[in-house]
C-alpha cells in the first residue's frame, strides 16, 4: 500500500514537471499553430544558463543562489523565445511545416553549442535549504520536499495561466486569436505583439521547467530531446492548445511512466505510447482538444 | 510529368556517372583515397539517400512529412540482425542472409503500414509530431530492451552476404549493391507514381474529399503509401546495417531521425531525387567538417546549412537549381509547390 502510494506520488510529481514544460509548448501552439521544436532546447539552455549563474553564488554559500539561477534561466529563455519569434518565425506565419523545420535547425545548433561550452558532464542544482531535504507525507512516509514543491509550482503555473487567459485583457486577445486571428487583427489589435508576448511566456515556461527539472534530476545533454518528446506526447494526448488538456495529459503520462516502471520495467516505455496511439485512434484531436479545423 | 524525356535522359546520365565513379576516382586519386570516396562518401550517400527517398516519396506525392522513416529502416536492420546466423549476440539466429533480408524487408513494410495506420487521421504538422513521438518511443524501447535488441549495445557482426565470392565489406561489392538497389528503387518509385495508385495518391494530396467522392478509399491509399515507403526505407536500413557491420539504438535515435529530415530538406522535398542530392551534400559535410569548421562541431555546421536552406529555399538545393535554371530559360518551373 505504501509502495503503491509512493508510486502514485512519484507519478504526480513527474506529471507536475511535465505540465510545466508542456504548458508553454501548448500555449504557443494554441495561439500561433507554431510547433516549436526548439522547446526542449529552450529547456536545456535555461538549465545551463541558470546553472552558470547559480554555481558561483552557491560556492559562496549565498541563500539566494537557486532563486537567482531560476530567474536567470527563465528570463534568458523568454528573451530567446522572443528573438526566435521576431527574427525567424514571425514573418513565415502560416507556413507551419517550415516553422517546425526552422526550430529543428535552431535546436540542433543550440544543443551542439551547449555541448561545446558546457561539456558532457551532468550537472544538478541544489535547492535552497527551505525546500531541501524531506517531508513527512501521510501514507507514504518521508518524501523529498522539492518534489512536493514541484507540484506547488505546477499548480501555480496552471492557475496563473487560467487567470491570465480568462481574466485579463491579454488573455482575451489570446483566446480571440485562437479562434480567428484575422478578425482580431481587423479589430485593431496588433496581433504580432500578442504573438511575441505569448512566445516569450511559453519560452519562459520552458525555462522555468529547465531549472526546476534540473533540480529534481540531472541536467545533461540529451534532455532537450527528452522534454521535447514529453511535450509532444502530452499535448497529443491531452489536446493541443488547451491548458486543462495539458494537465490531464501530463498526469496521465506521468502516472503511466511511474506505474509502468514499477510493474514492468523493461516495457514501461511502451505504455506511454500505447496511451498515445489509443487516444489518436479514438480522439485524434486529443482528450480535451477541439475537433481539427 | 509533362516533360518525361529530359528527366529520363538526366537520370540515365547520372546513373552512368555513378557507375563509372569508382573508376574515375581511381584515375585521379591514390587507391586508398579513391576507395574511401567510393565507399564512405558515395556509397554511404546512396544508402542514406534510399532511406531519405522514402521520405521524399511520401512528402512529394502524399504530402506527408514523416519522421519515422529512419525508425522503419532500423526495424529492418534489427530484424536482419536478430535472425541472421553469425550476429553477436545471437538473439534468434539460424537464418541465411537471403531469408533474413526478406524478413527484414517484410518487417519494414508492415511497420511502415502501421505508422501510416496510426497517423492516418492526421496531417501536416500533426503528422510530423506524431511520427516523431512514435520514432522516439521505438528508440527508447529498443534502447532499454535487452532480451530482443541487446539494449544500448545493439547487435554486432552483421557482415552481409558474400557476393561473387567476395565479402560484402569489399568496397566495390558494397558500392555497386547500394547503387543497384538505389537505381531500382528510384525507378520503382517513378513508375509507381505514374500508375493509377500513384495518381490517386497525388489526388489525395491535393484534395482528399474529392478523391473520396470519386469512390476511392482515402485511408487505405494513405496506409499503402506508408507501406511502400516502409519497404524503401527497409532496403536502406538493411544496407546501412551491413555498412556499419551491425546496428545499435544510436542509428535510430533522435540525431539519426533528424539527419534523414535534414538530408531530405537540404536536397528538396519536391522530387524523390532530392534525397540523393541531400545525402551527398550531407556525407561530404560529415567527412570534411573537421577541415571546414571544427572537428567536433559537425552538428553546428550542418544545422546552419539546414537553417539557411529552410530560410532561403524551401525547395532545397535541387529546387534552387531548378529555379535558377527556370530563370535562365525565362520560364516559371511547373509543379512547384510550397509546403
Amino acid at each position: 500500500m505504501e509502495l503503491a502510494l509512493t508510486v502514485v506520488l512519484n507519478g504526480l510529481t513527474l506529471a507536475a514537471l511535465y505540465f510545466i514544460v508542456a504548458s508553454g509548448f501548448s500555449l504557443i501552439f494554441g495561439l500561433m499553430r507554431t510547433v516549436n521544436m526548439a522547446h526542449g532546447a529552450l529547456y536545456l539552455v535555461a538549465g545551463y544558463v541558470g546553472y552558470a549563474v547559480f554555481e558561483p553564488l552557491y560556492d559562496r554559500d549565498l541563500w539566494y543562489a537557486w532563486y537567482a539561477g531560476l530567474l536567470a534561466g527563465v528570463v534568458f529563455a523568454a528573451v530567446a523565445g522572443l528573438v526566435m519569434q521576431q527574427v525567424f518565425l514571425g514573418w513565415m506565419q502560416g507556413q507551419e511545416l517550415r516553422q517546425a523545420l526552422v526550430t529543428i535547425g535552431l535546436s540542433i545548433i543550440v544543443a551542439d553549442q551547449l555541448l561545446a561550452h558546457f561539456g558532457g558532464n551532468p550537472r544538478q542544482f541544489f535547492a535552497p535549504d527551505a525546500i531541501f531535504g524531506s517531508s513527512w507525507v501521510p501514507g507514504v512516509g518521508r518524501y523529498p520536499t522539492f518534489r512536493l514543491v514541484q507540484i506547488g509550482i505546477a499548480l501555480a503555473v496552471g492557475i496563473g495561466l487560467w487567470l491570465l487567459l480568462n481574466r485579463t485583457r491579454l488573455g482575451l486577445m489570446i483566446r480571440a486569436g485562437v479562434d480567428d486571428r484575422q478578425m482580431l487583427a481587423a479589430c485593431g489589435i496588433r496581433v504580432p505583439v500578442v504573438a511575441l508576448a505569448v512566445f516569450a511566456l511559453g519560452a519562459g515556461l520552458a525555462g522555468l521547467a529547465g531549472v526546476v527539472g534540473s533540480t529534481a534530476q540531472p541536467l545533461a545533454q540529451g534532455m532537450d530531446g527528452r522534454f521535447l518528446l514529453i511535450s509532444l506526447v502530452v499535448v497529443i494526448v491531452g489536446g493541443m492548445g488547451s491548458i486543462v488538456g495539458t494537465a490531464v495529459g501530463a498526469i496521465l503520462i506521468g502516472l503511466a511512466e511511474q506505474v509502468g516502471q514499477a510493474l514492468f520495467p523493461t516495457y514501461s516505455v511502451v505504455l506511454t505510447f500505447v496511451i498515445m496511439v489509443v487516444v489518436l485512434a479514438l480522439r485524434p484531436q486529443g482528450l480535451m482538444g477541439r475537433a481539427l479545423p | 510529368m509533362s516533360r518525361p524525356a529530359p528527366a529520363i535522359i538526366g537520370s540515365v546520365a547520372a546513373l552512368a556517372l555513378l557507375v563509372l565513379a569508382p573508376a574515375l576516382l581511381l584515375a585521379v586519386l591514390p587507391v586508398n583515397q579513391a576507395q574511401f570516396w567510393t565507399a564512405n562518401i558515395l556509397g554511404r550517400a546512396l544508402v542514406f539517400g534510399i532511406v531519405a527517398m522514402s521520405l521524399t516519396f511520401l512528402a512529394t506525392y502524399g504530402g506527408f512529412v514523416s519522421l519515422a522513416q529512419m525508425t522503419v529502416a532500423g526495424i529492418a536492420g534489427y530484424t536482419v540482425a536478430i535472425f541472421v546466423q553469425g550476429a553477436v549476440p545471437t538473439i534468434v539466429g539460424g537464418f541465411g542472409y537471403p531469408a533474413a533480408i526478406a524478413l527484414g524487408l517484410a518487417a519494414a513494410t508492415v511497420s511502415g503500414a502501421l505508422v501510416g495506420a496510426i497517423a492516418v487521421r492526421t496531417r501536416d504538422i500533426y503528422l510530423l509530431m506524431i511520427t516523431l513521438a512514435l520514432a522516439m518511443g521505438v528508440f527508447r524501447f529498443i534502447e532499454t530492451n535487452i532480451t530482443w535488441f541487446n539494449g544500448y549495445e545493439g547487435i554486432r557482426n552483421v557482415v552481409g552476404p558474400e557476393m561473387f565470392g567476395l565479402p560484402f565489406r569489399n568496397t566495390y561489392v558494397f558500392y555497386y549493391s547500394a547503387l543497384g538497389t538505389a537505381a531500382l528503387l528510384y525507378a520503382f518509385v517513378l513508375y509507381l507514381v505514374r500508375s493509377p495508385f500513384g495518381l490517386v495518391l497525388q489526388g489525395i494530396r491535393d484534395n482528399p474529399r474529392r478523391v473520396a467522392a470519386l469512390g476511392y478509399d482515402v485511408a487505405l491509399h494513405r496506409i499503402a503509401s506508408f507501406a511502400v515507403a516502409g519497404f524503401v526505407a527497409g532496403c536502406g536500413g538493411v544496407l546501412a546495417t551491413f555498412y556499419n557491420i551491425g546496428i545499435s539504438p544510436g542509428s535510430i535515435g533522435l540525431g539519426a531521425t533528424v539527419n534523414i529530415l535534414i538530408i531530405s530538406v537540404v536536397g528538396g522535398l519536391w522530387h524523390p531525387i532530392g534525397a540523393f542530392v541531400g545525402a551527398l551534400v550531407f556525407a561530404v559535410f560529415d567527412t570534411f567538417a573537421a577541415t571546414i569548421y571544427d572537428r567536433n562541431r559537425f552538428n553546428t555546421l550542418i544545422g546552419v546549412v539546414f537553417l539557411a536552406i529552410v530560410l532561403v529555399s524551401p525547395d532545397g538545393l535541387s529546387g534552387l537549381v531548378r529555379r535558377i535554371a527556370g530563370l535562365l530559360h525565362n520560364t516559371v518551373p511547373t509543379g512547384s509547390r510550397r509546403r
